[in-house]
């Protein structure tokens, strides 16, 4: 049972190491994804909260990283 | 449009597999080392069957599944994969994390086997194979997500998963000749164009998925490829300067 909360976490590892990072982008898909939902004929702007959103979620995650 | 879409994501293939196949190839070879050929062979090629089985089973599965949801699933994949591996190249090219280091692998899987034969573990060749096995299918495991994330719904599985088919060979190759883990790889400098064109190519899926109409259709990925190379670049330049300021200032 060991082994395999272990093998499960090690798998999981390969898409989430920061949480914040992973919760960062989940949240911008998601509003990205309302918004396509809520004004389908504005695309651009899910595309411009997805771009603006993935870039912006790098920028603050590495500036605010502490030494490790 | 299918030429620059798959010599893309043959690319970023190729470079991922090259990272990945070097990984396990540094403790299939500690496993060789320590314990002989027999249990790292034999744990490595479980985990190509296992592999293979899951590439089988999970094959036909992706077929059924609406093509915008795929889109959006991989698309997400995609960005927290290639956005971990972009944030964790910025922050070891800026120092604030140590380097990823191939020998310091291989000498720790070394001597956790050694001590292990100094115990007289009565299972040795098992958790032996067992830890070849486990890096195998592992590492594989990421090799097959990012042929999939890459070629599904485009038509591309052939090229891409060949380009990642020669990355595996590329570095079984060298291992079988050199006998010492790949050192010399620039691991970093690889990852950091990995998680860029991977987080690109999710960013262009995620769109797709949600019925985004890029302008450029797929040129738009070589537009990302830009942006997040040159917010990576910036974010390294901006953290070393920070870390420069602080040591003046102390």
């Amino acid at each position: 049972m060991k082994n395999l909360i272990a093998s499960l976490r090690e798998l999981a590892g390969l898409f989430v190491e920061d949480g914040g990072l992973a919760l960062a982008i989940i949240a911008v898909v998601v509003v990205a994804g309302l918004v396509a939902a809520l004004a389908p004929a504005a695309g651009w702007l899910s595309g411009l909260i997805l771009l603006c959103g993935c870039l912006g979620v790098l920028v603050v995650n590495v500036a605010t990283a502490k030494r490790g | 449009m299918f030429s620059l879409h798959a010599g893309s994501a043959g690319t970023a293939a190729f470079l991922a597999s090259l990272v990945e196949a070097v990984e396990a190839l540094t403790i299939v070879l500690a496993v060789a080392i320590v314990r002989g050929l027999r249990p790292a062979l034999l744990g490595a090629f479980a985990g190509l069957a296992v592999l293979a089985l899951i590439v089988a089973a999970l094959g036909p599965l992706l077929d059924r599944v609406p093509l915008s949801i795929l889109q959006i699933a991989i698309g997400i994949l995609l960005l927290l994969f290639g956005m971990r591996w972009l944030r964790k190249a910025i922050l070891r090219a800026a120092g604030l994390i140590a380097l990823h280091d191939e020998e310091n692998a291989f000498a720790k899987e070394e001597a956790e086997l050694q001590e292990l034969e100094r115990r007289h573990e009565a299972r040795l060749d098992l958790l032996a194979g067992v830890a070849s096995f486990k890096a195998v299918l592992l590492e594989g495991l990421e090799v097959v997500f990012i042929v999939i994330a890459l070629s599904a719904g485009r038509g591309v599985l052939l090229p891409v998963s060949a380009a990642a088919f020669a990355a595996c060979l590329l570095v079984a190759l060298s291992g079988m000749v050199i006998h010492r883990p790949l050192t010399r790889v620039p691991e970093n400098a690889l990852k950091f164009a990995v998680g860029v064109m991977l987080s690109a190519f999710g960013l262009f899926w995620a769109g797709e998925g949600f019925g985004v109409d890029w302008p450029g259709a797929d040129l738009a990925i070589l537009a990302f490829i830009a942006l997040f190379l040159a917010t990576g670049l910036a974010c390294v330049a901006l953290l070393n300067r920070r870390a420069t300021a602080a040591k003046t200032a102390s």
